[in-house]
């Protein structure tokens, strides 16, 4: 037995079959394919599995498929419009604000999150905004000073 | 291989390519999603594998009842240790590793592996672990480091006599290992000095923390051959242990590494990979293995607690007459050399005429030991810097002019036996002293923390092939595992040698049928020796490259020179020929000799040590004992920086991961011992507003033994932090920290007994 469950992500309609406790990182996982988003706790304390849903930052592993129905998905893989890279992509690279890049889709979840909300953080703003997501490579450092030129440049 | 140029007084000074700050190779790829980690594989016909753990710290297997789990629907294989018989012909070391993956009489810690299964999903796999029936006979156990050394503790190993000492021990006991370290007379020494100090220290059990749990894709074929994709540091390490413990051949089984999500040192063994392998054999199908975090927590990493004392002496005028240490670290349920290398780290930084290191190493009733950035050595640095600093206020001096007076330097031997070549410990801490940090003012309830750290660096085995295309761009293959951006370093080395852009050079870790053996990326090895191989394998690339050129000119090699990317004739006969481009040579390379390349198989000997000091300012809430960090740097000798912003990222995050090791990570065991707080809510790692910017500052003293003066740079800055921050709260609060993690309420215990 399963969930019909009709949904939109990365503005694709897609309709899906899942059973009733199969999270949403797995249905974007095991059924599409849509490996960017990361399993590193399953308890929602790590943000690797961060998407947006319906404008909202989300650990996709505490959300459940069957949820989905009529919801919009917004994941990594849709973050970069065709080859041009979102302004968080590319700054996240020329800052190296990632070594092994693990938890680096779910901090740009996160940061396009904040930025949505808020186009002018603050260090601390962006600390606080970014405080659901663990890296265990960087020290945050270069990740903070990333979003700090990334949101001046969207600001423009 | 040829090396044309590789003496000291030829460490290469003038670059055009190394230096700079370009874009990782592996970068879009990590930020559009694209990059496949260990769990990010699957392969056609998979089954889902999960593995049945002990619940109980210690405890005899009597019984395994599969029966009721192999008949469930979907179920398509179940094993215990029986289906991993010991192939390991008498290496203790390598059966322990077998043990550790699966427990074979006894269970030995809480997450002791006792059987897995394989089925069509995961739900029938969750299914068929709980029809799994183990009886178990529940021992005494010992989870305290201390504890495990006294007489009367539970003897975890019946076959463990205490290896380093003159004589046998007549009864095996959890005292694993002996050692001593150190020269001149300690004793004598001591009686010299006009203030003396001693003080026990104590460092709880930390994890790596990598966020990507372990996961490997396993399948074996009937005919014999295997292949498997897996998250590891080094993938032909888990080639030649996991094909050993299977029975098989080396080169029957294919390693494929995926992208790593963080190690630290807790990738360097095989934890599950065997049991994917043995699945997949009974099974004949593929098999996928993903730990879960609990899993990760209780059956993986960690790091010893340990428990040391130690004693430092030292003249009014500042000279440390005499030190002593005694180290007791654990090694988890098998025996390990870590209490070894604490006290071969712990007086590295300093010239000392009468040293002592005791090192006791022990095993307990925990997960195996892993390596964790330069094992051992922040725990005995915390000790150490500890009593330096209480030593130098205690003769009127500042703790950082002590430490500079007392300096290792070149031609110092140093407590663990070599003599130093040319060293960063006294520059670092001669910045730190200059540094704008220490004189900016501190504010109310906060202190002030300096710390050095110490570690060695390792070479070791090493291979890379630099193939060079009819188009002229080049591809670098490495066997070493890239952990933080070691791609790019590597395609930089190349592009420098080779004189052409960075951009035409693409850089990729081989698997391990295309390239000869490679040690794991540990040791701080991985771009040191790499790029040392990348180097070397590029000379003889341009070596092909003049003969071919020569060739095409009809004129001897000796008349050929390479520069800027291009052979340029030489020489009175010639010197008015155009120059040969790569470009233009590789166009060439079906007619004079067929496809140029270069490879070079090395043993990287002479990775120079590495030295760094931190400064620390810290804020302490005298109400809850909270400690924040409020600014923090980094002074670190780096030899070279290849690519400034990557060593720049491993001092940030190692000092990172030493913050949150020195004020809140912790194992913490119960009475039943039982690990209590196995997931990323209970065990706190440092999240992004628990930290301030983390500055940094790259000294670059060449070390002698590289083309371009390269020492490893990754695993230093997690030395220094917990003995930083220890004194930092110590100055903050006036109470002495002696033990990690400063959590709130160990600062607050702290606290209240001074008030007392």
């Amino acid at each position: 037995m399963g969930v019909l469950v009709q949904t939109t992500v990365n503005s694709d309609p897609v309709e899906f079959t899942c059973s009733e406790d199969e999270s949403l990182l797995d249905v974007l996982r095991n059924r599409m394919g849509l490996t960017g988003a990361k399993e590193g706790c399953g308890t929602g304390d790590c943000g690797a599995c961060s998407v947006i849903l319906d404008g909202r930052l989300v650990c996709s592993c505490l959300v459940l498929g069957a949820e989905m129905n009529g919801k919009r998905v917004e994941t990594i893989e849709g973050m970069a419009e065709g080859a041009k890279l979102h302004p968080l992509q590319q700054h996240f690279i020329d800052g190296a604000a990632l070594q092994c890049g693990v938890c680096t889709p779910g901090f740009l979840m996160a940061a396009k999150a904040l930025l949505a909300r808020n186009p002018n953080p603050s260090e601390e703003e962006i600390r606080f905004g970014l405080a659901g997501n663990l890296c265990r490579c960087t020290g945050y450092d270069k990740i903070v000073r990333a979003v700090q030129s990334a949101a001046k440049e969207m600001r423009g | 291989m040829s090396i044309d140029s590789m003496t000291p007084d030829l460490v290469k000074k003038h670059f055009k390519v190394i230096g700079n700050r370009v874009r990782r190779p592996d970068g879009v790829d990590k930020v559009t999603g694209r990059a496949r980690y260990g769990a990010d594989y699957n392969l056609p016909g998979q089954l889902v594998a999960l593995v049945l753990r002990s619940p109980h710290a210690h405890a005899l297997i009597e019984k395994i009842d599969t029966s009721k789990a192999e008949k469930l629907a979907g179920v398509k294989a179940v094993i215990t240790s029986k289906d991993l018989p010991d192939h390991t012909q008498g290496d203790r070391g390598l059966l322990d590793i077998l043990e550790n993956c699966m427990a074979r009489k006894k269970a030995l810690y809480d997450g002791h592996a006792v059987a897995a299964v394989a089925a069509i999903d995961a739900a029938t796999a969750r299914k068929a672990l709980k029809l799994i029936n183990v009886t178990y006979k529940i021992l005494p156990h010992v989870t305290d480091v201390d504890e495990a050394l006294k007489h009367g503790a539970p003897v975890i190993h019946d076959h463990v006599y205490t290896e380093g000492l003159s004589e046998k021990p007549t009864r095996p006991s959890n005292h694993c290992k002996y050692a001593e370290y150190g020269h001149g007379d300690v004793e004598a020494g001591f009686r010299d000095a006009d203030v003396v100090i001693s003080r026990s220290f104590k460092t709880e059990q930390t994890h790596q923390g990598y966020i990507e749990p372990h996961s490997v894709t396993a399948s074996v074929s009937p005919d014999g051959t295997a292949e498997m994709f897996v998250c590891t540091q080094g993938h032909f390490v888990y080639r030649n242990q996991c094909a050993a413990l299977l029975g098989l051949d080396a080169n029957k089984l294919r390693v494929t590494a995926s992208e790593i999500g963080g190690g630290f040192g807790g990738k360097t063994h095989i934890w599950a990979e065997p049991l994917a392998l043995a699945l997949s054999r009974k099974a004949n199908r593929p098999v996928k293995l993903t730990m879960t975090r609990d899993e990760v927590f209780r059956a993986t990493g960690p790091t010893s607690s340990t428990s040391v004392d130690v004693k430092i002496g030292a003249k009014k005028d500042g000279t440390i007459t005499a030190a002593f240490a005694e180290l007791r670290y654990h090694g988890g349920c098998f025996p390990g050399n870590w209490a070894e290398l604490g006290a071969m780290t712990s007086f590295a930084c300093y010239d000392l005429k009468n040293v002592k290191s005791v090192a006791k190493d022990a095993i307990v009733n925990r997960p195996k030991t892993a390596a964790y950035r330069a094992p051992s050595a922040p725990m005995a640095a915390f000790a150490v810097e500890s009593v330096v600093d209480e030593v130098a206020k205690a003769i009127g001096m500042d703790p950082l002019d002590f430490r500079i007076k007392n300096a290792a330097k070149e031609g110092t031997k140093s407590s663990y036996g070599p003599v130093y070549g040319p060293i960063g410990i006294g520059p670092t801490l001669q910045a730190a002293k200059n540094h704008p940090h220490m004189k900016a003012p501190l504010g109310k309830n906060m202190g002030r923390g300096v710390a050095c750290g110490f570690w060695f660096n390792f070479g070791g085995q090493t291979c890379v092939d630099v193939n060079i295309a009819a188009d002229g761009t080049v591809t670098v293959a490495q066997g070493t595992i890239d952990v933080g951006g070691s791609r790019a370093s590597i395609a930089m080395a190349v592009a420098e040698e080779l004189g052409i852009s960075y951009e035409n050079v693409r850089s990729i870790v081989a698997d391990t049928s295309s390239l000869g053996h490679n040690d794991m990326t540990d040791g701080s090895r991985g771009t040191f020796s790499s790029s040392m191989a990348a180097i070397f394998a590029s000379r003889n690339a341009v070596k092909v490259l003049r003969e071919r050129a020569a060739k095409m000119w009809e004129i001897s090699i000796g008349e050929v020179e390479w520069k800027d990317g291009a052979a340029h004739a030489v020489g009175a006969h010639h010197g008015n020929r155009s120059p040969l481009s790569l470009k233009e040579i590789a166009a060439q390379a079906g007619t004079t000799g067929g496809p140029v390349a270069g490879h070079a198989e090395i043993t990287a000997d002479g990775a120079g040590v590495s030295f760094g000091t931190h400064i620390a300012d810290v804020e302490v809430d005298l109400e809850t004992g909270r400690s924040t960090v409020k600014r923090y740097t980094v002074i670190q000798d780096a030899g070279k920086a290849l690519h400034p912003s990557y060593v720049e990222g491993q001092y940030q995050g190692g000092a990172a991961q030493g913050i949150g090791w020195a004020l809140n990570e912790e194992y913490v065991y119960g009475k039943d011992g039982r690990l209590q707080n196995a997931g990323f809510l209970d065990y706190r790692i440092p999240v992004c507003s628990d930290l301030p910017m983390i500055d940094t500052q790259i000294l670059e003293i060449a070390n002698p033994h590289h083309p371009y003066g390269v020492r490893g740079v990754g695993e230093t800055p997690i030395v220094p932090p917990l003995a930083t921050l220890g004194i930092a709260v110590t100055n903050a609060t006036g109470v002495r920290q002696t033990h990690i993690p400063m959590s709130p309420p160990r600062v607050l215990l702290s606290l209240m007994s001074k008030m007392k």
